[in-house]
Formats: C-alpha cells, sequence, structure tokens
C-alpha cells in the first residue's frame, strides 16, 4: 500500500501536489494518511476544501481482524462533512502501532474531536499529542486497562462471540459467573493489594483565567452539581468553577451510565445489537433503531425493503421526533424552574403515541421494530385510524398549546433570550448537530442534505432559528416538531399496501468485510453507526456517533459568563439523554 | 373497632363515636406505607418508566407516592431505576446511606435486579443487591409502569407486615450503613479487602 491511491486523484486533482506524500493508500473507500501528515491533511480539508465538520471520531484495533494482519494495530478513522455543500463525505484513517500508539490530536482544528480524542484514549489507550486535557472519560482515573481493545476480556468473558458454542447444542449451564473467584464483574490486576493502593489525585481546572469580574467581590468557589441531581437529565457530573454566581468555567465527567455498548455489540451477532440501540437513547428507541438498520443494510448485498416498512419506518421515526422534542420541552421547562406542570402537559401526547408503538411493537418504550430488510410487525387499520386521529388533531393541539404557554411567555423570554449563545462557526467547529446546530442558523439537516430511506419524497421545510440561544432551540424543537406532523400526515396518507418484511433473512447474517458510517437525523442530531465487518456474523467494530456526547462538547463554552441557574437550562436546551452520552 | 376494645380503654361513652382504637403497629404501618416519599433519583431508561409512572396517566399520587425528593435525607424509598454501573456505584451506596431509617429499596427493571442485558459490561455491576439490601425487585426492561405500581402494592404489604415491636431501626446497635465502595484497578468492596490482601500475601509467600 503506497503511492497515491486513483481516487484521491479522481476527487481532488490539485492534490497531487500538495497531499500526494501524505496519503499513503486506500480501504474499503477510506484514505490512510501518514500519522505525521494528520494535522495538515485535516486543516487543508477545512480550509480549502469546505469540510468544515468533522462528524465521527472513531478508535479501531486490527488486532484480530483476518485482512489487516500486516498493518499496524492502531487506527482511528475520522468522517468529515461539509455543511455548505449539505453533505459530501470524505474519510481518513491514520493508523499507531502496538508498542507506541501516538497520533497528533486533531483539537486545536476540530474542537469536537475534544470528547471523541479522549473516548479513545479511555477505550483503546491511544494517546494523542497536542491534546489539551488527555484525561479517561467515560471510565475512572487508575481503571485498569483500556477495555475495547481485543485482548481485554471482561471478568463474565466466556467466548469471543454470542451466542456461545459452549452452551449449544449440549449445554453446560455453569456460566462464567460462577467461576470467576470474585463471584463479581470484576477484574485486578496481578497481585493487586488494596491495602498498599493509592487513589491517584484529581485536579479539575475549571475557571481560573477568568480575570472579566472586577466591579463586585466574590468568592471564587467550585461546585460539583451530579451525577445524583434532578437537573441533569441523568447521572450526568458537572464541575462549576464560580465567581460569585457567574461560572468560569466548566467542566464534564461523564461515564456514570458507560454500559459498555460497544463492547457488548462486538459479541453479538448483528441481529442481537437491534434490541441494544433501543437502550442508547432509551426516550427515542424507534430512531436508534432506523439508524442501526440503515447502517447494516448499506453493508448487505441486495437487501430490498418494501415500500410499506419504508413507510412504517418513516412514520415511526417522525412519531418519535415529536414525541421528542416535546418531552425536551418539558424538561427544558422543569430546569428553569417549573417543576412537574409542563412536564405533565409535556408528555401527555407521549402516553398516545407509546399506546401505539406497544399496539405496533408489543413494547411502549424499547421497541425493537425495524430489522434488516422491513420491520418486525405490521400494523393494522385500527392502528393507522388512531395514528390520524393522532396526528391530524391530539398532536398539533398540544403544540398549539405548548406555543400559547410559552413563546411569549414573559418569564419564559427572560429566563432563555440571548442566553447560552453559540455562533454558527462555533456550533460547526464543535459538532454540535440537530436542533442545537439549526438552532445557531446552520441549514444542515441530513434528511434534506443526504435524503435516506424515502425522505425524499416529502414535502417538508428545513427549520432554522437565527437567534443561537435556548429560546431558539426551543423554538427549533416546537417548528420541527411542526414538520414531522407535516411529514406524518403525508406518509399516512400514503402508506401503500403490501408486505412490511422482504425474504427472510437468517439469524446469523453474514456481511462481507467491509466498513461503513452510516448516519440519519434522529431527533437529538446525527446519530451515526460506524461498522467495520470481517466476514463473520458478528460486527468486528461498532461505534456509536452519538449525537448528545458530542453536542456537550459545546456546553463549557456556552455555560462560561452565564449565572449558574443559567448553565442547568443551556444544559437542558442541548437535551442530552446519558443512555446516549455515556453508551 | 370493637365496643369491648373502647370499654377496656375507658373511652367516655360521648366520644365514642370520635375516637377510635387501633394497634399502634396498624396506625404506624398505614401512615408509613401512604406517605412513602422516593428519592429523586434515576439511572436510566427505566427513570423515564418512573417519570411516567408519576405523570397523569398512571398518577403515583393515589398512593401518597408523588413527593419525589431531591435529597435522600427526607425521603423512604430509594427506586434503583437503571443500570448500576461501577462508577456509579459508590454515589448510590453513598445515597442509600443518606437516607434515615426506615429505608426501603426497589430494585426496577433487570439491570438494578441483575445486571440484565448488559450483565457482562466491563462497568456494570450485576445486580445493585450485591451491595445494598433491596426490598422489592421488578422484572421487565423496562417494567412497565403497572408493574411498577405492583412493586408499589408489595412494598406497601411488605412495610404493613412490619411490627414496630422488632424492626431493627430501634435497635441502638443497628446503623444500617453500608460501606461505600472504593474505584481502584476495578470496583473495591471495603469488606473484601483484607481477604484480597490475604490471598495477595499467600501467593507471594508460596512464590518464595
Amino acid at each position: 500500500m503506497s503511492g497515491t491511491p486513483e481516487a484521491v486523484v479522481k476527487k481532488f486533482p490539485h492534490w497531487i501536489e500538495k497531499m500526494s506524500e501524505a496519503i499513503v493508500g486506500e480501504e474499503d473507500g477510506v484514505w490512510i494518511v501518514k500519522p505525521n501528515a494528520l494535522r495538515a491533511v485535516a486543516k487543508y480539508l477545512k480550509e480549502k476544501k469546505g469540510y468544515d465538520f468533522l462528524a465521527n471520531v472513531a478508535g479501531v484495533d486490527n488486532l484480530l481482524h483476518p485482512n489487516r494482519k500486516e498493518v499496524d494495530r492502531f487506527e482511528v478513522v475520522y468522517h468529515f462533512y461539509s455543511t455548505e455543500r449539505g453533505g459530501d463525505y470524505i474519510a481518513i484513517k491514520a493508523r499507531a502501532n502496538a508498542e507506541n500508539p501516538v497520533l497528533p490530536s486533531l483539537v486545536p482544528i476540530f474542537p469536537t474531536a475534544d470528547f471523541q480524542e479522549r473516548e479513545i484514549w479511555d477505550l483503546y489507550g491511544i494517546k494523542f499529542t497536542g491534546h489539551p486535557n488527555l484525561r479517561r472519560i467515560l471510565l475512572w482515573d487508575g481503571f485498569f486497562g483500556h477495555p475495547m481493545r481485543k485482548d481485554y476480556h471482561e471478568a463474565y468473558y466466556e467466548e469471543e462471540h454470542r451466542p456461545y458454542n459452549s452452551r449449544y447444542p449440549e449445554g453446560h449451564y455453569v456460566s462464567q459467573e460462577d467461576r470467576t473467584p470474585w463471584k463479581n464483574n470484576l477484574v485486578f490486576p496481578n497481585a493487586f493489594d488494596p491495602e498498599h493502593w493509592q487513589a491517584p489525585e484529581i485536579y479539575y481546572e475549571v475557571g481560573q483565567d477568568f480575570k472579566n469580574i472586577e466591579k463586585l467581590k466574590t468568592d471564587r468557589i467550585v461546585v460539583n452539581i451530579g451525577p445524583q441531581h434532578p437537573s441533569t437529565h441523568g447521572v450526568l457530573r458537572m464541575i462549576v468553577g464560580l465567581e460569585g454566581e457567574t461560572v468560569t468555567g466548566l467542566e464534564l465527567e461523564l461515564g456514570y451510565l458507560h454500559r459498555n455498548h460497544e463492547k457488548i455489540g462486538e459479541r453479538n451477532t448483528y441481529l442481537m445489537n437491534i434490541p441494544f440501540t433501543d437502550r442508547l437513547d432509551y426516550i427515542t428507541s424507534m430512531t436508534n433503531n432506523f439508524g442501526y438498520v440503515l447502517a447494516v443494510e448499506k453493508l448487505m448485498p441486495k437487501v430490498v425493503v418494501p415500500e410499506r416498512a419504508e413507510y412504517l419506518r418513516v412514520i415511526m421515526a417522525e412519531l418519535t421526533r415529536a414525541m421528542n422534542h416535546l418531552f425536551a420541552i418539558g424538561f427544558l421547562l422543569n430546569d428553569m424552574g417549573a417543576f412537574y406542570t409542563p412536564s405533565l402537559y409535556a408528555i401527555e401526547e407521549r402516553e398516545l403515541i407509546l399506546d401505539l408503538f406497544e399496539m405496533a411493537s408489543g413494547s411502549r418504550m424499547m421497541c425493537n421494530y425495524m430489522r434488516f430488510g422491513g420491520v418486525a410487525h405490521d400494523v393494522d387499520e385500527n392502528w393507522v385510524k388512531l395514528a390520524i386521529e393522532l396526528v391530524h388533531n391530539r398532536l398539533p393541539r398540544a403544540l398549539d398549546e405548548m406555543e400559547a404557554l410559552l413563546t411569549t411567555n414573559e418569564i419564559m423570554l427572560a429566563r432563555t433570550k440571548n442566553v447560552g449563545y453559540l455562533s454558527p462557526k462555533d456550533a460547526i467547529a464543535y459538532g454540535t448537530s440537530g436542533p442545537v446546530l439549526r438552532g445557531s442558523g446552520v441549514p444542515y439537516d441530513i434528511r434534506k442534505a443526504e435524503p435516506y430511506s424515502i425522505y425524499d419524497r416529502f414535502d417538508f421545510d428545513l427549520i432554522t432559528e437565527e437567534g443561537g440561544d435556548v429560546y431558539a432551540r426551543y423554538m427549533m424543537r416546537i417548528r420541527e416538531a411542526r414538520e414531522s406532523v407535516r411529514i406524518l400526515k403525508q406518509a399516512l396518507r400514503d402508506l401503500p399496501g403490501g408486505p412490511v418484511m422482504g425474504k427472510p433473512l437468517p439469524y446469523m447474517v453474514k456481511i462481507p468485510a467491509n466498513e461503513a458510517y452510516t448516519h440519519i437525523e434522529a431527533p437529538k442530531g446525527e446519530l451515526g453507526f460506524y461498522i467495520v465487518s470481517d466476514g463473520t456474523p458478528n460486527p468486528y467494530r461498532y461505534h456509536v456517533r452519538a449525537p448528545s456526547f458530542v453536542n456537550l462538547n459545546s456546553l463549557a463554552t456556552m455555560a462560561v459568563g452565564h449565572k449558574i441557574a443559567d448553565a442547568i437550562i443551556i444544559l437542558g436546551s442541548i437535551d442530552i439523554v446519558l443512555g446516549e452520552v455515556d453508551r | 373497632m370493637s365496643e369491648n376494645v373502647e370499654s377496656e380503654v375507658g373511652v367516655p361513652q360521648a366520644l365514642r363515636r370520635n375516637i377510635f382504637t387501633t394497634a399502634l403497629d396498624a396506625v404506624y404501618n398505614w401512615s408509613r406505607s401512604s406517605s412513602t416519599w422516593p428519592v429523586m433519583f434515576g439511572l436510566a431508561c427505566c427513570a423515564i418508566e418512573m417519570v411516567a409512572t408519576a405523570a397523569a396517566r398512571y398518577d403515583m399520587s393515589r398512593f401518597g407516592m408523588e413527593v419525589m425528593r431531591a435529597s435522600p435525607r427526607q425521603s423512604d424509598l430509594m427506586i434503583v431505576a437503571g443500570t448500576v454501573t461501577k462508577k456509579m456505584l459508590p454515589n448510590i451506596v453513598r445515597i442509600y446511606n443518606q437516607m434515615p431509617e426506615p429505608r426501603y429499596v426497589i430494585a426496577m427493571g433487570a439491570c438494578a435486579t441483575g445486571g440484565g442485558p448488559f450483565k457482562d459490561g466491563y462497568n456494570v455491576v450485576s445486580g445493585i443487591d450485591k451491595y445494598i439490601p433491596v426490598d422489592v425487585y421488578i422484572p421487565g426492561c423496562p417494567p412497565t409502569p403497572e408493574s411498577l405500581m405492583h412493586g408499589f402494592m408489595k412494598l406497601h404489604q411488605k412495610m404493613r407486615s412490619q411490627s414496630i415491636t422488632n424492626v431493627n431501626w430501634y435497635n441502638k446497635s443497628y446503623t444500617g450503613e453500608v460501606p461505600v465502595p472504593i474505584l481502584g484497578p476495578d470496583v473495591i468492596d471495603p469488606r473484601e479487602i483484607p481477604a484480597m490482601s490475604k490471598a495477595v500475601r499467600l501467593a507471594r509467600e508460596a512464590k518464595e
């Protein structure tokens, strides 16, 4: 693998003079870049070619990959998009050797790489030179090992792949759980002696360089919010530096709900991962299913999805979006101090949508509804009737009611206008997506930019708000929910008959060795799945680009300079779900 | 209340319609079980169903349970709603320790009960009952609001079956404190430290 690949020459003729040294090869449509040229290439892509949106950064361990025995063990893949051109994708990867895995950090060029590089350091042990704060992010400082490496085995490790051969067909019913020495899910280094062990010291540097407030003499304190706090939307922890009441610095501590989604996903078969995706963003399980099945279908040759299934997928996804936006607004109000009542109004319609989900899939929240090549169950006429009633009457009325109560509400305006401003430039640089990005006036919606499924058939508007503040994000959600209702009306009108599933696929579907990054517009932003397959029934690498996780990059920038009570509603306006942030 | 009991305790005839006599246990348990305040504490997906249970359709306030306290010091019940991760574990144990007695714990959903679908993950604790005592387990992933309410019924049943004469929280030597786990290379249970150190020492000596 050397020399400049053909595709590079074709796509960028001018690259030859400038970048031919940097690109050393191509593999499955991804260019391999020399580590020392990585920053130069990224800068070139951003400044000269308009690839300003670094969507995804993922690490891969090549240790067991059958086709990658010759190459360096670790690699990091970067997926770039262009917000100006609405999509247009390019992917590059850089490799690092097993003994000393070091790569240059892209944080100076793309601030969005901050959390994602920390995650790779945490889970793969790849160091990034020039990263401002390379601490563990999902696990705690002092954790033993880097768990996503292929040679890291959990305490309950039984076999490489599920379903376990050892349990079937003869089946020995002693599970690994009963064979571990501590009867517990614990891994300790050899000869670890807790009596002589000292915890590492962690120092949070928050807000030490803020000198703008001189007039009033106030105290400097550091306040810890969470992980058990009613306004953190789950188990998020914020360490906030304060000058009086003004936020001077904010650092996030994540991972309190790190459920090893990716590690478990690599041991599952492709099909077994669908119910796990439900539990990523547990408010919007349908869109998670949708993103995942689209990602796997992209890698499968010749999968045809029937028309009716395509419509059902879109209907479910848009119902989810409307529900999620109402939920987000209700809990934003909760954060402002309007405890309970607004959120009760907001989740009134949610129950009706969940009823529809339960009728279709059998479960209220964890729907597990979509399959490769279709959906699991058909819906009957009664379902469609109820859905039409909901979409034509209840949902628009609920949105009108919300707007009547909130949009011109004086307290609402006072609390949200000009709070948490994020400039369009920052919004792109921090990799935010969904209502946060469009709330800053950047017209980038994947449903419009790269229409997936059948979104190109519907008539709906790309909503943007120019404000860039909490109020703009609130308006974004209301207006986007209205667009969802518009799509739903069309989809329910046009819903064709026919089967909902093509040819049934085998349980252990094999996928040819390849890799792909697929993204959809989930209610919270860009939900991406990066899948590397090696020809076996299990994904070799399964990475989730979670919108809430990446959107959190921008929180510190938005919150600094505001009062601490505003920091809470700024967090609420990003609309995070911890299942997705920590995975 | 029977006439006999009232005459035995000496309630004057004129007040018999206004005064009821009953067993202390019955009143004590009735008041406790009708105002069980949960701590506002959610971990994962199950917490959303807990919110749905508190909301209009299912309405937890029918059982006097709508008062979700943000502080564990004002609450009687902890609903462990979601996956217990190792990183969160010390905090959960601390919250439990801060709750005043009598305190109850509901393990809501598969994860809190036994690790659930994420059981073999490296950061997942397979069930909160490895560290703190649990009163009611609710199966489901996530349990529907109906099954959560069934869990409440079971808890109330348990509360009503307790007697003030033998409950352990009036015992002076009883604290109910659970030692807070330590985040070392992995979670260290302080109760296990002597055994772990001994094992390491023995292994070292055997080598020498």
